[in-house]
C-alpha cells in the first residue's frame, strides 16, 4: 500500500480522536436535555482562545492555562444552560434551535469584534515524529490520546458515580427521575458542565494543531453534527464509531482528491446514507 | 377585507412609484436589497412558521445564484431560463433532501442537523470548483453594455427596483396561499404529527410541498440577488453563515406573519448600513454580535418578533361590535 495513503489514514484516526471527544460532548447534552447546542464548535473556539491569551501572551504554564481554559468553557457551557436554554426547556425544538443559533452568531461576531479576524497561532510547534517513513505530528497523536481518556474518564464517571447513574437515568426517563429524588436542574448543570470542559478540552487539544480565528467553530461545527446524526443522536457509542468513520472518509478521500472535495464528498454521502437510516446508521 | 384589499393595492402603487418621485439612487440600492432579502427570509419563514428548521436554506440561495450566472457566463444562455434552471434544480435538491426526511419522520433537532449539512455542501462545493466559480474570491456576471432585458442587467437602479417589488410581491402572495391552507398545515406543524396523520392528512405531501415553494421562491431570490449585486461570492451568498442571517430577520421580524421578515430585513440592512457609516470597518462584527443576542433574546421573550407584536397589537383593538367575522 501506499506509504502516504497510510499516513492519511492514521491522521484521520488522529483527528477522529478530537472528533470522538466533541461528538461525545455533544450527544451528553442531547441525550440528557434533549437538546442540540447548535453553537457548540464555538465554544470550543473560545476555548482556544482562552488558550491562546493565557499561554502565549500571559505565559502561563501550559497545563493551568489548559485546565483554566477547560475551566472557562465548562463555566460558558453552565451560562449558555441556565440563561438560554432554561427559559426555553419546554418549548419546541425549532426554539432551542433558533436560540443556540443566535449564540453561535454572538460568539463568532463577538470573537470577531473583539479579536479581529487575524489567524492567531500558540507558538508551541511540538516536533513531528518519524515512523517508518511516515511523518506523526505529536500534537495529533497528543489530542488523539488526551481525547481517549477523556472519553474513557467520561465513561467512568457516567457508569461509576452517583450523578453519573442520575444523568443516564434522566436520559432514559426524563419525567420519573423527580419521584426518585434526583435533583434534574443539577443534573442538568452537571451535563452542561461536563459538555462545556469537553469542548474546552478539545479546544486545548485542537489549539496546538490549527491557528485559531473566530470562524474556526465553522469548520468543524457542521461535521460534528454530521457525525452525531450518523451516530444516531444521543447514542455515544454511535457518535464513536461515527467520528472514527468519517474522519476517514474525509481523510482518504482528501488523498485522492483536493480537502474540499473530501468534504463535499464526506456530505453527500451523509446524505445518501440518511435515505437509508435517517436516525442515525447506528440506531437500532 | 375590501378596504385591506385597497391598502394593499395603494401601497404596492405607493413603493412602484418610489423610484421615480426623485428617490436618492442610494437609498433605493437600500431598498432593493431589503426586497430581496426580504423575499428570501419569507421563504425561510414559510417553513419555520411549521415549526421546520431548515438550515438548508444557504443551499437554495446559492444554487439560485450560482446556476443562471455560470450559464450565462459560460454558454450565453440567458437569465430568462438560467433562473428557472436553478429553481428546478433547487427545487430537486429540496425533494431529494426532503422526501425521505418527511417520510421517515426526521423532525425537529434531526431535520434542522441533517439540512445544515446542504449548506454546508453547497458552500464548499463552490470552493471546490474554483476553476468554474471562482471559488471564495467570488464570480462577476459578464456584464453587457448598458441596460439589457436579455441578459437582466439594469444599471439603473429604478428598473430594477420595480423587478425586484414584483419579485417580492410573488413571494407574499405565495406566503398567501400557503396561509391559505393553513388549516391542514398547522396541523402537521405541531409536534403531533400522528394526530394529522389520522385524520387523513398526508403529512409527508404536506411539508414536502412547503419544502419545494420555499426552496424555489429561495433559489428566485438568490438569482435575483446576483444579477442585482452582480458579485457573488460562497461565504456571502450560500453557506451556513447566510442561513443563520435567515433566522435572525425571519426571527426578529416574526415569521408567523406574512411581513414579519421583510421587517426583519429592513431591520438588519438598516442596522449593518448605519454602523457601516457610523464607524465604517472600525468594529467589525459588531452588527453581528447585536443580531446574535438579539435572536437569543426574541427566540426566549418574543418568538412572534416585532411585526407579529404589532399585528397582535392592530388586531386586539376594539373594533366596531360586530357578529361576523370578516
Amino acid at each position: 500500500m501506499d506509504i502516504f495513503l497510510v499516513e492519511a489514514m492514521v491522521n484521520g484516526l488522529l483527528l477522529g480522536g478530537v472528533f470522538a471527544l466533541l461528538a461525545l460532548g455533544l450527544n451528553l447534552i442531547f441525550g440528557v436535555i434533549d437538546v442540540v447546542w447548535i453553537a457548540y464548535t464555538e465554544l470550543m473556539m473560545i476555548g482556544m482562545y482562552a488558550m491562546f491569551w493565557l499561554y502565549a501572551k500571559y505565559h502561563w504554564p501550559f497545563l493551568a492555562a489548559a485546565a483554566a481554559a477547560i475551566a472557562v468553557v465548562a463555566v460558558l457551557g453552565l451560562l449558555t444552560h441556565f440563561l438560554i436554554i432554561g427559559p426555553i426547556l419546554d418549548a419546541p425544538p425549532i426554539n432551542q434551535l433558533l436560540a443556540t443559533g443566535g449564540l453561535l452568531f454572538f460568539l463568532q461576531s463577538f470573537a470577531t469584534f473583539l479579536f479581529s479576524t487575524e489567524f492567531r497561532n500558540i507558538g508551541l510547534r511540538l516536533p513531528t515524529l518519524e515512523v517508518g517513513g511516515m511523518f506523526i505530528s505529536v500534537a495529533r497523536l497528543l489530542a488523539f490520546g488526551v481525547s481517549l481518556v477523556g472519553v474513557g474518564c467520561l465513561y467512568a464517571f457516567l457508569k461509576r458515580t452517583y450523578w453519573g447513574l442520575a444523568i443516564r437515568a434522566i436520559a432514559q426517563d426524563r419525567q420519573i427521575v423527580g419521584l426518585m429524588g434526583i435533583d434534574a436542574r443539577l443534573a442538568y448543570g452537571l451535563t452542561s458542565a461536563i459538555g462545556g470542559a469537553l469542548a474546552g478540552l478539545a479546544g486545548c487539544l485542537l489549539v496546538l494543531q490549527y491557528d485559531v480565528h473566530p470562524f474556526i467553530g465553522l469548520s468543524f461545527g457542521p461535521i460534528l453534527f454530521m457525525i452525531c446524526v450518523l451516530g444516531g443522536l444521543g447514542n455515544m457509542l454511535g457518535g464513536l464509531a461515527a467520528a472514527f468513520i468519517v474522519s476517514e472518509i474525509i481523510a482518504v478521500s482528501g488523498f485522492y482528491v483536493s480537502i474540499d472535495l473530501s468534504y463535499v464528498l464526506a456530505f453527500l454521502i451523509f446524505i445518501g446514507l440518511m435515505f437509508w437510516r435517517p436516525r442515525g446508521v447506528f440506531t437500532r | 377585507m375590501k378596504r385591506k384589499l385597497a391598502v394593499w393595492l395603494a401601497a404596492i402603487v405607493g413603493l412602484g412609484a418610489l423610484p421615480f418621485l426623485g428617490t436618492p439612487v442610494y437609498l433605493l440600492h437600500i431598498a432593493v436589497q431589503i426586497l430581496l432579502w426580504g423575499t428570501v427570509y419569507t421563504a425561510w419563514a414559510l417553513m419555520g412558521r411549521f415549526g421546520m428548521m431548515s438550515l438548508g436554506h444557504g443551499g437554495f440561495l446559492g444554487i439560485g445564484a450560482y446556476v443562471p450566472t455560470l450559464l450565462w457566463n459560460y454558454y450565453g444562455i440567458t437569465p430568462w431560463i438560467g433562473i428557472p434552471l436553478g429553481v428546478a434544480l433547487a427545487v430537486l435538491v429540496a425533494v431529494a433532501i426532503g422526501f425521505p426526511c418527511f417520510r421517515l419522520r426526521v423532525v425537529g433537532h434531526y431535520f434542522a442537523l441533517v439540512t445544515l449539512a446542504l449548506s454546508e455542501v453547497t458552500e464548499r462545493g463552490i470552493v471546490a470548483a474554483r476553476d468554474i466559480t471562482g471559488g471564495s474570491l467570488g464570480l462577476t456576471p459578464n456584464t453587457v453594455s448598458g441596460t439589457s432585458l436579455f441578459a437582466l442587467q439594469f444599471p439603473d437602479k429604478r428598473y430594477f427596483f420595480l423587478i425586484t417589488l414584483a419579485v417580492w410581491l410573488v413571494g407574499l402572495w405565495v406566503w398567501h396561499r400557503i396561509d391559505g391552507s393553513m388549516t391542514r398545515l398547522s396541523v402537521t406543524a405541531s409536534a403531533e404529527e400522528d394526530a394529522a396523520a389520522a385524520v387523513g392528512i398526508n403529512v409527508t405531501r404536506e411539508k414536502l410541498k412547503v419544502l419545494m415553494v420555499s426552496a424555489a421562491l429561495t433559489s428566485l431570490g438568490g438569482s435575483m440577488l446576483a444579477q442585482y449585486l452582480m458579485y457573488l461570492n460562497p461565504g456571502t451568498l450560500s453557506g451556513v453563515m447566510v442561513t443563520l442571517q435567515m433566522l435572525f430577520a425571519a426571527v426578529v421580524g416574526g415569521m408567523y406573519t406574512a411581513l414579519g421578515p421583510t421587517v426583519g430585513s429592513a431591520l438588519t440592512i438598516i442596522l449593518t448600513e448605519s454602523l457601516r457609516i457610523l464607524f465604517g470597518t472600525r468594529f467589525i462584527g459588531a452588527a453581528n454580535t447585536i443580531y446574535g443576542i438579539l435572536l437569543i433574546v426574541f427566540t426566549i421573550f418574543m418568538p412572534v418578533g416585532i411585526w407579529g407584536c404589532v399585528v397582535r397589537r392592530l388586531e386586539r383593538r376594539p373594533a366596531a361590535p360586530s357578529f361576523r367575522r370578516s
